[in-house]
């Protein structure tokens, strides 16, 4: 009896201080924690540096039957655009009267490509492709871009390795710059 | 006089006929000088008493929740009929047939790069982690638990026009992309300290739970300043379009960093240099160089009326007015030129004039029935003053696509038409 009533206190004690200290931290207590499993499945965030890559790997020969089957009916059969954006090319024209944007001419960093392939392609059914299949499109097409070799086949230690041609052409915004 | 005794058949025609001839006119555009067609039929005009009044109208409940008169079907979304597909695409706001300064909801400018989700609230949570002590989840109920407030605000996308020719006729075609509410919510800021940030936090990714998982990086700086986490719009829930049930709003950046339909704060040491912050929304230089983060949309202006499809039914007095607006903060003066910008005249401002919101100016015009070119321009607190399409051409050149904040004149000719004068 004694030792139970010991614990009642102890466990009373206890929740009171988690709670008190719950209102000084938040102040209104709104909201309920978010799990590690939780965050785990909805970030989706791949960082410029590759951070937060997943596991896997894709080559550009699955890239390219891939991008057949998922991604040509938009992009063109070789990347040159259409419905979507031209993915290929481009490169040297950024500067000039008639800059073509795309992922090898404009793209500064090469893990964006695999973070936006996952979340946002193909249009129709996002999120809708494995990791190996997004790596392997997004092999292909840097290997359209002349960006990885023919045989190539990319992970997360490796995209984040590129470097895309033009990473260092990117400032920042310098308005107001008409006074 | 015999139509005071029409039977109700032939009333009920005669309506008819002139709802479809009112909303024909409509259709075809503003015509401020309305008298060709209704001289055209006159029983319902003075002496005749109207058919309007020799019945009763439509019941109560006709309408549960209320649309405009059909005599408005007209003023709609203006919407391209060429674009390449409609799922990443925008549509604008009519500015030349709006009066004051709050865009109805059902016109407010629309761009998605997803489509437009339909999402139960009951099944929408906005996570907020990363560089956070305590990660949370919340529901739409829990976040309006939280003390609300209510501000007006101006949204405007990025590309709002080109740089580039073909020019659009309307007020719409050129700055259509533009629009602004009175929005209610939970300041960021709260929300931000439920979870409370780590030192090293000094961005927050936003990620929208639409198609497109649309991503944008926000400084640190601008969510513990104004940023609202926003459930309402004009007094009711935010429309589809807007985001429902929830939507990030940013004032004074430019419209795609307003994350709609938002799920997740992930807080974050850098940017996460998503799709939208790099291959987009990032600013093209003569020399190759690109800007990168330019959030602010600068002070701008366009007189809505006359403008571009409109047409002066006579010489005589015409209120010139229009609307402007800056990221800012608040319009200090706008300025209006009548003669082709030799000469500029300070317009009235309407009050009231709140930080980056749009701001209703006004000029009293006598037109001498000559050809004439009619521009305003807006100043902001910062003592910003908006500037010519040919200055900002000389800097910027013509790939810069987005954030043209330009004067736009209008040509108004001996006949009263209206047009763009850079066309």
């Amino acid at each position: 009896m004694r030792w139970r009533e010991i614990c009642g206190v102890v466990l009373a004690i206890l929740l009171c201080t988690s709670a008190s200290t719950a209102r000084a931290q938040s102040p209104y207590g709104i909201g309920r924690p978010a799990t590690a499993a939780e965050i785990a499945g909805w970030n989706i965030d791949v960082g410029h540096d590759g951070s937060n890559l997943p596991k896997g790997s894709g080559s550009v020969s699955h890239g390219r039957e891939v991008f057949a089957q998922q991604c040509a009916s938009c992009h063109g059969d070789n990347g040159e655009g259409g419905l979507g954006d031209r993915l290929v090319g481009g490169q040297g024209t950024i500067g000039t009267a008639k800059p073509i944007r795309t992922v090898g001419s404009y793209w500064p960093y090469a893990p964006t490509l695999f973070d936006y392939i996952r979340r946002a392609m193909p249009q129709n059914a996002p999120q809708s492709l494995s990791n190996e299949d997004v790596y392997a499109v997004s092999a292909y097409i840097l290997n359209l871009n002349g960006l990885v070799g023919a045989d190539a086949t990319v992970d997360a230690k490796s995209l984040a390795a590129i470097k895309m041609p033009n990473r260092d052409k990117f400032v920042g915004d310098a308005r107001p710059d008409v006074k | 006089m015999s139509s005071t005794i029409d039977t109700p058949d032939k009333s009920a025609t005669t309506t008819r006929r002139r709802f479809l001839k009112g909303s024909g006119a409509v259709a075809g555009g503003v015509v401020l000088s309305a008298g060709a067609s209704a001289a055209a039929e006159t029983e319902n005009l003075p002496p005749n008493i109207p058919d309007w009044m020799k019945a009763p109208g439509d019941p109560m409940g006709s309408q549960p929740y209320g649309a405009p008169s059909p005599f408005e079907k007209g003023v709609v979304k203006n919407i391209s009929k060429n674009l390449k597909q409609y799922i990443s695409a925008s549509g604008r706001t009519p500015l030349q047939e709006l009066d004051g300064i709050i865009t109805p909801n059902g016109l407010f400018y629309e761009r998605h790069h997803g489509g437009v989700p339909t999402i139960d609230p009951a099944q929408h949570r906005l996570m907020l982690h990363g560089l956070v002590e305590r990660p949370l989840i919340f529901t739409m109920d829990d976040l309006r638990c939280f003390p609300s407030e209510s501000r007006i605000h101006f949204l405007e996308c990025s590309g709002n026009p080109g740089y580039t020719k073909p020019y659009g006729k309307t007020a719409s075609d050129l700055v259509g992309l533009l629009s602004c509410a009175e929005w209610t919510g939970v300041s960021l800021k709260l929300v931000l300290q439920e979870a409370g940030l780590k030192p090293e936090a000094k961005w927050i990714i936003a990620e929208g739970a639409d198609a497109a998982a649309l991503t944008r990086s926000i400084p640190v700086e601008k969510c513990l300043e104004d940023a609202m986490l926003v459930y309402s719009q004009n007094g009711e829930r935010l429309r589809p379009q807007q985001g429902y049930p929830l939507r990030l709003l940013l004032p004074g950046f430019e419209g795609n960093m307003n994350v709609k339909w938002l799920r997740r704060l992930h807080v974050a040491a850098e940017p996460a240099y998503s799709r939208e912050e790099t291959s987009k929304y990032t600013d093209l230089l003569p020399d190759g160089t690109a800007r990168e983060f330019s959030f602010y949309m600068e002070a701008k202006s366009i007189i809505t009326r006359p403008s571009g499809g409109q047409r002066l039914s006579a010489p005589g007095f015409h209120e010139i007015t229009g609307i402007a607006w800056s990221g800012h903060g608040k319009i200090k003066r706008v300025e209006v030129s009548i003669d082709d910008g030799k000469s500029w005249q300070v317009a009235q401002l309407q009050e009231p004039v709140l930080t980056r919101a749009l701001t209703r100016f006004r000029l009293p015009w006598q037109w001498d029935g000559k050809p004439a070119v009619i521009q305003s321009r807006a100043i902001d607190e910062t003592g910003y003053v908006q500037p010519t399409l040919a200055e900002l051409l000389a800097v910027r050149g013509e790939n810069y696509f987005y954030h043209n904040n330009a004067i736009w004149p209008w040509r108004v000719a001996a006949d009263g038409e209206v047009t763009n004068a850079l066309a």
